[in-house]
């Protein structure tokens, strides 16, 4: 950190307007050519950046490709069984009040096996944010089926496409955290375009900002590629989170208890 | 000490008191019987020490709120019955693999499967052989009176911060449930609850900035990936096991000159000593070995008293503790047997015959 400082360090006649964040490090990811994680990872680490408080912060782990996010976030962090951070980030919570913690977790970890923890945490009003990543697929086991894949989408568990009548249909996870009264804030962005990635970044600073306002859970999905599981390039990987996400899982915020003029505007 | 400073509770409750007094600071667990008086006392009890109290979804929330509260070096503990045990083992797998301390409190009932919620020692290998999945020991100790229910909290604690594992306590619905006379003082020679958060201090998750400039992120994790890496850590794991051997903890009684010993832990030990004494009053030459530790399980205590001597194991249960004591005495010794099954209460009468049988049996 300390010689990207010195690297980045401006000369008599330059103005500083962009700098290294310290909270992510130089590491080079694991993550696949055109996979979001990275995106996610620097709006997060950029958040707690910005408000300063990356020295009390502790990152409850989940498994999946996000499994080693604490690879590259410079803050504590622990690890939880697959599904159950929100169960863990709960102990952490209670253990260190002052603490700011968050989970970061996949659809599968999320939305199918740990959904119990998930909803729960978030109807007690636990104060900690938890970081969606929905990509319609399970990435590190090889593509199978998620809770959140698309009616038709055809996986490595679907491979006639996901219908209503066997699997159900795609969970949409913010509307439901949207309903419990232990939620503070809950809103879908996208990391497709840059306009969207800007919006990702204010919806996590406003779901920190309400963590750090001890006003509750607060709970913000992304809409994230998976060029590899998805068998498209990084481009038509975003194309399809443009063209055929988005109509399912709509953007915006579907609850903000220090915004009125959120109330029951989308949900 | 005089009779005023004693006070009549159950098993569970000395289980509450104990683990506050000895410097519990948070509670996550999920109701279920034998053992609810335990969060319906500490419901009150731990949020006036100042700590958090949570009634869990499910008893897999539970486990995972206390790895949570257990990385951040805080005393947390939770309590379930054989069932609710059985869904926390993942849980204690992770807390096992990620060095994170934890008490979990274990008041079984007869199995397996929904069984009952009566007596049993059933719940034996899966306290004292993993239990979860992978290469991990939890240290085990059984309380086999309402009085060992609150001294135990101390040493509990203490071991699970010292050893940075989870430590179970082994009770069952007659121990959680006895209501007898405890002294609510802490037994000679325990640990101050403060020295629990100073031994954390080198390891604990808090944010790097509660350490001081220039220190670095901190990680508890189990997950090892890289060839040679997982191998390491098993090996660090098995030297810890080891070396746990240190805190076996028995008790014995009139074993040096017995012709047969009875070992017998737990509510059943209690039981069986009654009927050693009545035989002795009557001049039968028999003892009592009670591990109060299951794992590490005192097998060098045991082998000490082999010689000459031939054992009977009374358990509740369909031969369990039988495969550790067959192993300490290593062929040296005859080893019986005497079922007890699951969801019965027994007393000590019907201890008698299977001890007479067993002596009889030498000739």
């Amino acid at each position: 950190m300390s010689q990207t400082d010195k690297r980045l360090r401006p000369r008599n006649d330059e103005k500083l307007v962009f700098d290294a964040n310290p909270v992510l490090n130089e590491r080079v990811t694991h993550y696949c050519p055109g996979c979001h994680h990275g995106i996610a990872h620097r709006l997060v680490s950029e958040v707690l950046h910005d408000l300063g408080v990356a020295d009390k912060t502790i990152l409850v782990a989940s498994v999946g490709c996000a499994a080693f996010t604490y690879d590259y976030l410079n803050v504590d962090s622990v690890e939880a069984p697959h599904g159950r951070a929100c169960a863990v980030a709960t102990g952490v919570r209670r253990a260190r009040p002052d603490a700011v913690v968050f989970t970061y977790q996949g659809d599968g970890d999320m939305a199918a096996i740990g959904i119990g923890e998930s909803l729960h945490a978030a109807n007690r009003g636990e104060k900690i944010t938890a970081v969606f990543i929905n990509n319609t697929v399970y990435g590190m086991t090889g593509g199978q089926m998620a809770p959140t894949t698309l009616l038709g989408q055809k996986t490595t568990t679907s491979k006639q496409g996901r219908s209503l009548s066997n699997e159900g249909g795609p969970i949409r996870l913010a509307e439901i955290m949207a309903q419990l009264q232990g939620v503070t804030y809950s809103a879908r962005c996208a990391l497709d375009s840059v306009k969207h990635v800007r919006e990702a970044k204010k919806a996590v600073r406003v779901a920190f900002d309400a963590q750090i306002a001890g006003l509750g859970f607060s709970f913000v999905e992304l809409l994230s590629g998976c060029p590899t599981n998805w068998h498209l390039d990084p481009v038509a990987a975003n194309k399809r989170i443009a063209n055929d996400m988005i109509p399912v899982f709509p953007l915006g915020v579907f609850k903000d208890v220090a915004d009125e003029s959120v109330e029951g505007k989308n949900v | 000490m005089s009779e005023a400073d004693r006070v009549l509770i159950k098993g569970n409750e000395a289980v509450a008191f104990g683990a506050v007094d000895a410097g519990c600071r948070c509670y996550f667990g999920y109701p279920i019987t034998p053992q609810n008086e335990v969060p319906e006392l500490l419901s009150s009890l731990i949020p006036e020490n100042g700590g958090a109290f949570v009634q869990a979804e499910s008893e897999v929330g539970a486990i995972n709120m206390l790895l949570g509260a257990g990385a951040c070096g805080v005393a947390a503990m939770t309590s379930s019955s054989s069932c609710g045990i059985s869904l926390m083992q993942e849980g204690i797998s992770y807390m096992a693999g990620s060095h994170i301390p934890g008490v979990i409190i274990n008041m079984s009932r007869g199995g397996p499967g929904l069984g009952d919620i009566g007596p049993s020692q059933g719940d034996y290998f899966q306290a004292v052989k993993g239990g979860g999945h992978g290469d991990h020991r939890n240290l085990v100790l059984a309380p086999s009176s309402a009085q060992e229910c609150y001294d135990f909290m101390f040493r509990a604690f203490a071991l699970a911060f010292a050893w940075q594992n989870p430590v179970m306590i082994l009770g069952d619905a007659i121990v959680a449930q006895i209501k007898e006379p405890v002294r609510r003082v802490p037994p000679a020679g325990t640990h101050k609850p403060e020295a629990m958060s100073d031994l954390a201090r080198a390891w604990r998750i808090e944010g790097f900035g509660g350490r001081g400039q220039n220190a670095v992120p901190r990680l508890l994790k189990s997950v090892y990936l890289v060839e040679g890496a997982l191998a390491d850590r098993n090996r660090l794991l098995l030297q810890k096991y080891t070396d746990m051997r240190r805190e076996a903890l028995f008790d014995s009684e009139y074993t040096d000159d017995a012709e047969l010993v009875v070992v017998a832990f737990g509510s059943i030990a209690r039981i069986a000593r009654s009927a050693v004494r009545r035989l002795r009053a009557e001049g039968r030459k028999v003892g009592l070995f009670r591990p109060v530790s299951l794992y590490p399980f005192p097998e060098e205590a045991l082998r000490s008293r082999a010689r000459g001597r031939r054992f009977l194991v009374i358990e509740q249960n369909t031969g369990q503790m039988l495969e550790d004591v067959r192993l300490a005495l290593n062929g040296v010794s005859s080893v019986l047997w005497h079922g007890v099954m699951p969801g019965l209460f027994i007393g000590a009468s019907e201890l008698i015959d299977p001890i007479l049988q067993a002596v009889k049996e030498k000739s």
